[in-house]
């Protein structure tokens, strides 16, 4: 077999050193430390989500590798949870990554819509990201939360009874820059409301 | 019929935080079972009231637990379900969201009962705020020796801790959530050996929905034999519904099974209707997998009786008229909700989360996709319609895990109670293109 088989994006391998900060590796032994031992395995998804976080919104061969390290499982077990999980991105993505919701209970009560406007007002596609890398924008299936139709999520946040109006206030918001507060920075009625 | 066990004092202020939860009465389970009740008892208890799984198969909690080996000497696990991905369904959120010690408790009591040392809960990765909102109860009830080493001088241990997933339908089901509590891939494991035997880490594990789980402190507290007078028959209890869809009030309700579906539709008290004043089309009353009825045999069943809100009532009929309560993801359609665009939708749910395991689940998820897309689409023909209800029962009852029935129950009610809606698309390709699916309010800010 020649090489260009194997030139699935996933295996160019950057060989850049990566490595989590101190606290960050104590935040992980903790997790380590909730499963029985000789299963540190189980920690893998949770830290995968940590690297994500933590390592520029997406996984690359390098942090993965990294990971497996840590976890001392191979490379490949590694790949296979991450290219499963639809949370993981594999490729680079924008600094929000906005989710749209296009599951029946959603669709129904205009998940379309939104969808539509918002690939016109950023001016691409599901699936791409924006020239300046502010946005990508992603369609993902049930969030749990049909009850308050049509739904997203940008980076860890729900965005609920959505209408054109919300859009464009959510929009101006991102684009001032304004950090998303993180949910457990967030009051319990901040949360809901 | 107003009866609230699992959401009793939700709109207290501050109930999510320890101190509040206990001055209503809260842990008040976990004494009485830890200092006068035998594990064995606790499962007795938990019998007597007819609990049923709420996760989606209505499995009969009691007979569950006391499959436990309890013989092997391996250590045992309790897991709680928390992946919550089914569409239609949304109460396992709000249940944690707002009184995360209500599952807390429960899974305290159901630990001593399985005699587990070790519990989980696996929440679904997307719900990042109910894992903060978790984590922050967990921390509250160790401070308070309610979780840890020798809870309450009982002598009895438990660790619990949250365990995140990452996006994945499919790990809803019990041993797909035990390969990915382990760090793996999604895939279910065959059955036999159940998990109860051999389930994480090889050993005997009992998996549980965030609601059943919740319902164990109030039957603790007051008997199974109180529990078993609510409801109807062999549903005893509430359940959480999650209303969504065309009406006026989403959202999700306690109710006592036994509801008339009517009243649950149509009173203030739930629903509160059809949204804009329509009509009512068809109702999907238990997640995305179950059957779709139209209003007729939603209301009352096929012999002309009301139907009500319970595991019976609902499946009245078999599949031929009925359907089933399920997750209690109760999905309501308009009179202007197109059943073969929601159908297609569906479809290209299920093809999108199989995880490929089997042939009849990865391939006929995929080709039940592109056909429901060619007809939504107006490329579709009349064979197609049979094409369909063939593929369909070609998965059922032929993969791993249920998820193929999953992925065919709603292709095949579909075309069986609404096949004129599929002859429609098929026959007038050039009518379709004008169905707008999905109603937004307030359409016209940009114009
Ligand atoms: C494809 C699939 C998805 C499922 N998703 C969920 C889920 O999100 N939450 C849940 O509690 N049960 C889900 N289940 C059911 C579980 O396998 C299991 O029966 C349940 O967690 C047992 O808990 P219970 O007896 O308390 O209902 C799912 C089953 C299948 C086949
Ligand atoms: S039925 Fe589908 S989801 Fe279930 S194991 Fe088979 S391929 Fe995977
Ligand atoms: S269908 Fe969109 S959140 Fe459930």
């Amino acid at each position: 077999m020649s090489e260009k088989h194997f030139k699935h994006k996933l295996y160019v391998k950057e060989n850049k050193a990566v490595a989590f900060s101190p606290t960050t590796l104590e935040k992980i032994n903790t997790i380590i430390s909730h499963y029985p031992e000789g299963q540190q395995k189980s920690a893998l998804i949770p830290i995968l989500h940590i690297a994500q976080e933590e390592m520029g919104g997406s996984l690359n061969v390098d942090i993965m590798e990294y990971v497996a390290s840590l976890l001392s499982i191979t490379p490949i077990e590694v790949f296979e949870v991450a290219t499963f999980y639809s949370q993981f991105y594999l490729e680079p993505v924008g600094k929000y990554v906005i989710e749209v919701c296009h599951t029946g209970p959603c669709a129904i009560c205009g998940g379309e819509d939104i969808m539509a406007y918002l690939e016109e007002k950023l001016q691409i596609k599901v699936g791409e990201t924006t020239s300046d890398g502010l946005f990508s924008l992603k369609a993902v299936e049930c969030l749990g939360a049909c009850g308050s139709a049509p739904v997203m999520q940008v980076n860890t946040e729900f965005y609920e009874f959505l209408d054109l109006t919300k859009i464009d206030t959510i929009l101006a918001e991102l684009r001032s820059k304004k950090e998303l507060k993180k949910p457990e920075e967030q009051t319990w009625k901040e949360r809901l409301s | 019929m107003e009866r609230k066990i699992v959401l009793e004092h939700i709109d207290v202020e501050g109930i999510q935080h320890l101190d509040v939860y206990r001055q209503h009465g809260g842990y008040l389970s976990l004494k009485k079972a830890l200092k006068s009740m035998t594990p064995d008892e606790v499962v007795t208890e938990v019998k007597t009231a007819g609990l049923r799984g709420r996760g989606g198969a209505g499995f009969p909690t009691g007979m569950k637990w006391s499959f436990i080996d309890k013989k092997s000497g391996n250590p045992r696990y309790l897991i709680c379900n928390a992946d919550e991905s089914e569409p239609g369904t949304f109460k396992d959120r709000y249940l944690m969201q707002h009184i995360p010690h209500r599952l807390i408790e429960g899974m305290i009591c159901a630990a001593y009962a399985l005699g587990a040392n070790k519990a989980y809960i696996y929440v679904r990765g997307e719900f990042k705020a109910v894992i903060g909102i978790l984590n922050t109860a967990i921390k509250e009830a160790y401070a308070a020796g309610l979780l840890g080493k020798n809870i309450l001088g009982s002598g009895f241990d438990l660790d619990l801790h949250v365990h995140s997933g990452a996006g994945a339908y499919i790990c809803g089901e019990e041993t797909a959530l035990i390969e990915s509590l382990e760090g793996k891939r999604g895939n279910p494991r065959l059955k036999p050996p159940f998990p109860a035997i051999k389930g994480l880490y090889q050993c005997p594990t009992v998996v549980n929905n965030v609601e059943t789980l919740a319902n164990i402190g109030w039957i603790v507290n007051n008997g199974g034999e109180e529990y078993a007078k609510i409801g109807i028959g062999r549903s005893t209890g509430t359940k959480l519904i999650s209303a969504c869809g065309n009406i006026n009030k989403p959202g999700v309700y306690e109710i006592e099974l036994g509801l008339p579906v009517h009243e649950f539709i149509y009173s203030d008290a739930y629903c509160g209707g059809i949204k804009g004043g329509k009509e009512l089309k068809a109702v999907v009353p238990g997640g995305s997998s179950v059957p779709i009825l139209p209003k007729e045999l939603i209301l009352k069943t096929i012999e002309g009786v009301d139907r009500l809100m319970s595991y019976e009532s609902l499946s009245e009929g078999g599949f031929i008229s009925g359907s089933m309560l399920g997750s209690g993801g109760f999905i309501v359609f308009d009179e202007d909700a197109c059943i073969v665009r929601n159908t297609y939708n569906f479809s290209r749910f299920y093809h999108h989360e199989s995880c490929g395991q089997c042939s009849p689940c990865r391939e006929g998820t995929s080709w039940m996709e592109s056909v429901l897309h060619r007809i939504e689409n107006g490329q579709g023909k009349t064979k197609d319609i049979d094409l369909l209800v063939s593929i369909a029962s070609k998965i059922e009852g032929n993969t791993i895990c249920p998820l193929g029935d999953a992925a065919s129950w709603p292709v095949a009610a579909a075309i069986r109670h609404f096949r004129h809606e599929f002859e429609f698309h098929v026959n007038h390709p050039e009518l379709i293109k004008n169905i707008k699916h999905g109603n937004l309010e307030k359409l016209d800010v940009k114009n």
